[in-house]
Parts: C-alpha cells; sequence; structure tokens
C-alpha cells in the first residue's frame, strides 16, 4: 500500500474552511492580521492539513472511511495557502488486518506534520 | 505567566449537534474530499450507510461546540496570543451519517510545564443517539513563553 496526496489549497481555501469548520481565528483568514502577530501572512488550519493526511491514507486502502480507526499527528510549522502540499506514508506495521501508516505531510521542503500515525482496517 | 493546573480533570456541559447532509457537503467540498458518499443519499445507501456518510475529519465539526468553551475557559486560562495546536488524535467507533446526534462531552486530561511551555490536552467523547461511541479525540494544545 502506497500513501500519496499532493494538493494545492487555493489562495481562498482558509476562507472556505472556516466556514465549513466554525473555526474564524483571523491568522487563517486575514492576512494583514496574521503579519502584525509575525506571520508570513495568513495560514492554513492544521486540522485542514491532517483532514488531507487522512484523506490521503482512506483514499490509499481504497476510499471507505470506515477503514480508518485512529489518526494521531503532530503539527510544526506552518501551512500556507497557494503552496502545493505533499502527504507521503509508509507502511509501519501490518498485523491481523490492521496496518499502521507512518505518514508526513511536507510544503516547499518543510514538514508540517510530521510523525502522524494511521491505523487502518483493511 | 505560570501555568495554573486546578482546572485539570475538569468536565464541561455535554454538547448535541445535529448532523445534516448539506454540512457535510460543505465541509467534504472544503477538504477536497470527491467520493460520492459523501454527497449523494443513494450512494451512501448502497455502501452501507444509513444516509450521506460524514469524512472521518468531520469530528472536527460536531465536536467544535463541545472543545471550544473548555478551550475558551478562563479558569483554564489558556494565552491565545501565544496558543499553538501541537498535536491531534482521533479515534473512531461507529460510522456518522446525516441525521445522527451526536453528544460530545469534553474534560481536561492534563496540564503540565516544560521547557517554558505549557501543555493543555483535552479530551472529548462524542456518542450518537443510540449511545454508540462515534469518536474520541485528543487535543493538545501548546502555550509558549509561559514562564
Amino acid at each position: 500500500m502506497k500513501v500519496e496526496l499532493k494538493v494545492t489549497p487555493d489562495r481562498y481555501l482558509p476562507h472556505r474552511y472556516a466556514g465549513a469548520s466554525g473555526d474564524f481565528n483571523p491568522i487563517h483568514i486575514d492576512p494583514e492580521f496574521a503579519r502584525q502577530v509575525g506571520l508570513p501572512g495568513n495560514i492554513l488550519h492544521g486540522l485542514y492539513t491532517m483532514a488531507q493526511v487522512a484523506r490521503a491514507n482512506v483514499n490509499a486502502a481504497g476510499g471507505d472511511p470506515r477503514t480508518l480507526k485512529r489518526l494521531s499527528v503532530q503539527f510544526r510549522g506552518m501551512g500556507r495557502p497557494e503552496q502545493e502540499i505533499t502527504v507521503t506514508g509508509t507502511v509501519k506495521e501490518e498485523r491481523d488486518g490492521r496496518v499502521v501508516v507512518g505518514t508526513e505531510a511536507e510544503q516547499g521542503g518543510k514538514r508540517i506534520i510530521r510523525n502522524a500515525e494511521a491505523e487502518l482496517e483493511m | 505567566m505560570p501555568v495554573r493546573e486546578d482546572a485539570k480533570g475538569k468536565r464541561y456541559a455535554p454538547f448535541e449537534y445535529e448532523v445534516c447532509r448539506e454540512k457535510i457537503r460543505e465541509y467534504a467540498l472544503a477538504v477536497g474530499e470527491d467520493n460520492p458518499i459523501y454527497f449523494d443519499r443513494e450512494r451512501a445507501r448502497a455502501a452501507g450507510f444509513r444516509d450521506v456518510a460524514a469524512p472521518p475529519m468531520f469530528a472536527v465539526v460536531y465536536s467544535a461546540g463541545s472543545i471550544s468553551p473548555a478551550i475558551l475557559d478562563p479558569e483554564v486560562g489558556i494565552n491565545f496570543a501565544m496558543l499553538v495546536h501541537g498535536a491531534q488524535e482521533f479515534v473512531w467507533g461507529e460510522p456518522v451519517c446525516a441525521g445522527d446526534v451526536i453528544t460530545t462531552e469534553t474534560s481536561v486530561k492534563d496540564i503540565s510545564e516544560r521547557g517554558g511551555m505549557g501543555f493543555y490536552v483535552f479530551e472529548s467523547l462524542s456518542r450518537n443517539q443510540e449511545g454508540r461511541e462515534v469518536v474520541r479525540g485528543t487535543w493538545t494544545n501548546i502555550v509558549r513563553g509561559v514562564s
């Protein structure tokens, strides 16, 4: 099983994700506010990026969301809109139909999610 | 501002969320899902779901009303200017579909301080209308510069 997903969130993705999730923290949707608090611009929601890690694993397992039993991630750095994110994962452990996939999400050479572990029931 | 640990173990009132098909659609589109089971009732039923299925990470939508008051609780005392989301875990049980009523309860699992950073760990437990566990979330928030 190979986990790989590439996605480029567009400029207004953080706004749509804010509406969908209910998280309107201005660091995600207001570039000016974000710069005032020392960020390079508005940043992606970490839980959006985690959703890409979830999607990459579910897709690799055949697309049924019921296969995903557990997902844990560590957020590092910050994701930005308009830059490609690459999610990759490799099987760490396989036993009794349960697969543990070590996954990470990288953007512009930086790992924005690391040490992610997805547990799938095949 | 040093970390106050008094709120450790505190529990919050249950929060009820009714899952609707259009909210699932909005969320699924925002995160780039294209599986028809998230959009089309017939396709979801054919795949064995009661109704349109929610993507696993839709857990953040129905948990938000329970987890937010805990994170905002003045007794917990998080300094938002210095807050970062450090880590997140979800453990899924029964799938969630449109029409489900999900009740989430949040508690403060741990508050600690290491290396000038405060670690605030919340646990949420969500059950459906039949009392079956749908997700257990562990939310780790890190506050920099606490000492």
